[in-house]
């Protein structure tokens, strides 16, 4: 076990067995009597520090403390872990807009060749020591090394020729960047400290990671459970929770045991029966948000794809309602492009019409009909997401209907990443597409635009249209812009979205949760009820 | 098992291994899923994804890879987690206790109720209480493991929460520990309050793997305990005035189990394939565990490193169990 405070993190009790065997006294030998009855019933010490303990029964495994390098650094529901012990460059407020984190201001010049940050005063690391724009250059410089192993590195790079001048740092850009600023409140975006680093190493850092956020590392296990404590030096508000454990319980089954049998004070990514069930249950309330979480099927640009009527006719034949609504529980918000509601480039004005009678009339322009139905496969994941395979089962259901015969191969998401990277996807695929920033280049932009290894459409109709948005400096005309391109996404139906995700969240009466729009649990936003 | 037997076992432990090695790392690359793919970030291009591969060897020809992934592996170096950024032997070598130590508790567990469920289904033979000895045996072979573990969570964890459902500790406790080897440790230093927490998170996890396997050690045991009290030596012994209990633990038993001995060998590794389920229901932070995170993430270098764990495991398992077996027999002290 990793124990608080120690760098080096394994505390080696060397001599512990030799030294404690000679002392057996009457005590040890009651508590040899007490074993074989072991104490069932007795309350745990976790019962007993509850009050000033906060227990999330947590859906993932922490695999690494590094938030800035390898897999975990880039997956998204790790990063309520993160923001506990790091501090982001930014901050990120609940219905996704940014402020202050560890950087009080930030910005570019007019001309967009130079961005300027300033960085908190009062800031410190979990050892005490203060945070200092030192570490945030060297942040940034190591996660733009192409060598270093950050997976968003491509963004990073974009700046360089840092110079400190007080707490205010200002930096060369290389090429424009329009999301940099919002990729400092999320993947990989946090600082890290620069001397503690370099003194203990990768591997040092491993096993005894210190940040500068609310809470600092107290004990780990890994597989099993994370404890943090309060940092008492963090400069904003007091954490209400002295102690926080996070239980790694990724069965979901389990996970709704924890909250039932009392084991722990919240969870979440439950089965949607379970918390209807649970819900109404004494003690314990449930909550429900939508979050920056959608549903889609990726459309491959090869046969029966590249048919517009086929596309057109499996886009308006798909009832997301009733998909929402009888599946989901109704814990979900049918969507029309990939731009959810809440997000900066989020149209209402787009609508794709549930229209089994077009869809048939589309695809009979082609040739089609339930009687001579178009064939494709359509590939899925099953248990990955709520209801994923039965979603898609209801929608070949429905497609059949029109004149669509889709045969459902399911596959496992390492699979997904593979084939979508390998532009091999099935014409049509079922995936999930989270955006905590709400930007569009982070949906749209890198789910449909060419060149990204995540887009299924290779059609150039869409890179003439994304590709001069990338570099676009006018906010107000870059979000119009890719609202345009929504728009034509729509018209051409290149793409399925089906519906914005909703996170259950389940805790005990006796702490209040606020919910954020990223998804995130935020221990330092819990407080008791 | 003769010396020359033992050795001749130990000897084709380095070729079996290198079989296993070379089998898991091309199955491993032949099988669809890509460690690189599963950490591209949206906006990543082919440069940013030819050099996460370089970064992690995965550019090299597989022959290449191949040898210096052996090359490693002679020297001791398992090489590096790509999910978990730490050493496979560190990540290894510190979760294998926890698993041995339940798998070791859930074939106490299971040997005892099996020998006491054989026992008592041979004392009431040919009575109607021998139909429900048989009928329960039926009942926890005919569930499996992680079945098992289902039913206690609920019963044993929500409907009447006498025990912990997750982890190996109590989060609360602070507590440090020089081996790994947690429960051992804790008795060995007489910590009994840490060795009874332990075993509180412990027992429905093994509960879970003991019954199965205790049912199956129960059948064999009761079936050669059957047949060996009709063995003239027990008839004897029975004319001499020793009681049928007597007859039963002294006589009969040790003869009874050579056979269950050597089947429960094959089952203990079996239940070790168990625990990679329960231990995941159970949160607990055993190597089982650690292998579905490491096959999720397509972490090559952990998955070959728990492959190979496991198959030393299975092997050195064996190996004991025949030693077993020969010392038990006295036919195989004169073969």
């Amino acid at each position: 076990m990793m124990a608080s405070g120690m760098p080096g993190a394994i505390l080696i009790c060397g001599g512990c067995i030799a030294m404690r065997f000679h002392s057996v006294s009457r005590r040890t030998l009651l508590q040899f009597a007490g074993l074989a009855a072991l104490p069932l019933g007795v309350p745990s010490r976790a019962a007993q520090a509850a009050a000033s303990t906060l227990t999330i029964a947590y859906n993932v495994n922490l695999p690494s403390f590094d938030p800035t390098v390898g897999a975990s650094a880039v997956n998204p529901t790790i990063q309520s872990i993160y923001q506990a012990i790091f501090d982001p460059y930014i901050g990120q407020a609940a219905d996704l807009s940014f402020k202050p984190g560890l950087l009080t201001k930030w910005g570019w010049n007019e001309d967009r060749s130079k961005v300027t940050m300033e960085l908190r005063q009062g800031a410190t690391w979990h050892d005490g020591s203060p945070v200092t724009p030192e570490d945030v250059v060297w942040s940034l410089t190591r996660a733009a090394d192409p060598k270093g192993g950050n997976p968003i590195q491509f963004v990073w790079s974009k700046i360089n020729n840092y110079k400190i001048d007080g707490h205010t740092i200002t930096a060369d850009v290389v090429e424009f960047e329009p999301v940099l600023f919002k990729w400092m409140a999320f993947l990989t975006g946090y600082v890290l400290p620069k001397a503690y680093y370099e003194k203990v190493g990768a591997e040092g850092f491993e096993k005894a990671p210190i940040g500068s956020g609310p809470y600092k590392v107290d004990a780990f296990e890994r597989n099993a459970f994370l404890r943090l404590k309060s940092h008492p030096g963090y400069w904003g508000p007091k954490p209400a929770f002295e102690t926080v454990v996070f239980k790694f319980v990724t069965d979901p089954t389990s996970r709704v045991a924890e909250i039932e049998s009392g084991g722990s004070d919240l969870t979440f990514e439950i089965p949607y029966e379970e918390f209807d069930r649970l819900k109404n249950k004494p003690g314990l309330v449930g909550q429900t948000k939508p979050v920056s979480d959608i549903g889609m099927i990726f459309l491959t640009d090869i046969d029966p794809m590249l048919d517009r009527n086929v596309r057109l006719a499996a886009n308006h034949a798909i009832d997301k309602k009733a998909i929402v609504d009888r599946l989901l529980h109704g814990y979900g918000v049918p969507i029309a492009t990939l731009e959810a509601p809440g997000y900066v480039a989020f149209d209402p004005a787009i609508k794709v019409a549930y229209d089994p009678e077009l869809a048939k009339s589309l695809l009979a322009k082609s040739g089609y009909s339930p009687q001579k139905p178009v064939k494709f496969t359509i590939q899925t994941t099953r248990g990955f997401k709520p209801k994923d395979y039965e979603m898609i089962q209801a929608i070949a259901g429905m497609w059949r209907k029109v004149g669509i015969e889709a045969n459902i191969e399911v596959y496992e998401i390492a699979q997904h990443y593979e084939l979508r990277a390998r532009h091999a996807l099935a014409p049509a695929a079922f995936y999930n597409w989270g955006n905590a920033i709400g930007d569009p280049t982070t949906s749209t932009g890198f789910a449909m635009f060419a060149p990204s290894p995540h887009s299924a459409w290779k059609g150039k109709d869409l890179v003439e249209r994304i590709g001069p948005l990338w570099g676009e400096k006018d906010e107000a005309k870059r979000i119009a812009g890719w609202k345009a391109v929504d728009k034509y996404i729509a018209d051409e139906g290149e793409v399925i979205p089906l519906l914005q995700y909703v996170q259950p969240i389940l805790h005990k009466k006796t702490v209040k949760v606020p919910p954020q729009a990223n998804g995130m649990i935020l221990p330092q936003l819990i407080t008791p009820a | 098992m003769r010396w020359s037997g033992f050795l001749r076992r130990l000897v084709l432990i380095p070729p079996t291994l290198v079989g296993v090695g070379i089998i898991v790392f091309v199955l491993l690359r032949v099988v669809p899923g890509d460690p690189i793919a599963m950490m591209i970030p949206p906006g990543a291009s082919a440069d940013d994804i030819t050099r996460l591969r370089a970064l992690y060897g995965l550019d090299q020809p597989l022959l290449s890879q191949f040898v210096t992934w052996s090359g490693q592996m002679l020297l001791g170096d398992f090489g590096r987690s790509i999910s978990l950024h730490q050493r496979v032997l560190e990540l290894v070598t510190a979760r294998l206790p926890a698993t041995l130590e339940l798998a070791l508790l859930a074939v106490l567990i299971a040997l005892a109720l099996g020998v006491l469920i054989a026992l008592a289904g041979v004392y009431v033979r040919g009575r109607r209480a021998e139909w429900l000895v048989d009928a329960a045996i039926g009942f926890f072979l005919a569930i499996p493991d992680f079945l098992w573990a289902l039913i206690l969570l609920l019963v044993l964890g929500v409907l009447l929460p006498w025990l912990p459902i997750s982890g190996r500790i109590d989060p609360q406790r602070d507590v440090t520990f020089a081996t790994h080897f947690d429960l051992l440790e804790s008795l060995a230093t007489f910590r009994l309050d840490v060795a009874a927490d332990l075993l509180r998170h412990m027992l429905l996890p093994a509960l879970a793997l003991a019954l199965p396997f205790a049912a199956l050690v129960a059948r064999l045991l009761k079936a050669q305990l059957a047949e060996a009290e009709d063995q003239d030596y027990a008839q004897i012994a029975r004319t001499r005035g020793f009681s049928r209990a007597t007859i039963l633990t002294r006589e009969v038993f040790p003869n009874a189990l050579i056979p269950t001995v050597a089947l429960s060998g094959v089952q203990i590794t079996l239940l070790l394939g168990g625990t990679v389920l329960v231990e995941r229901i159970f949160s607990y932070e055993g190597i089982g565990n650690m292998a579905i995170d490491a096959v999720i993430n397509r972490d090559f270098p952990l998955i070959q490193g728990l492959i190979l764990t496991f198959a030393l495991l299975f092997i050195a398992l064996n190996l004991v169990v025949d030693g077993l077996v020969a010392l038990l027999d006295p036919r195989l002290h004169h073969g």
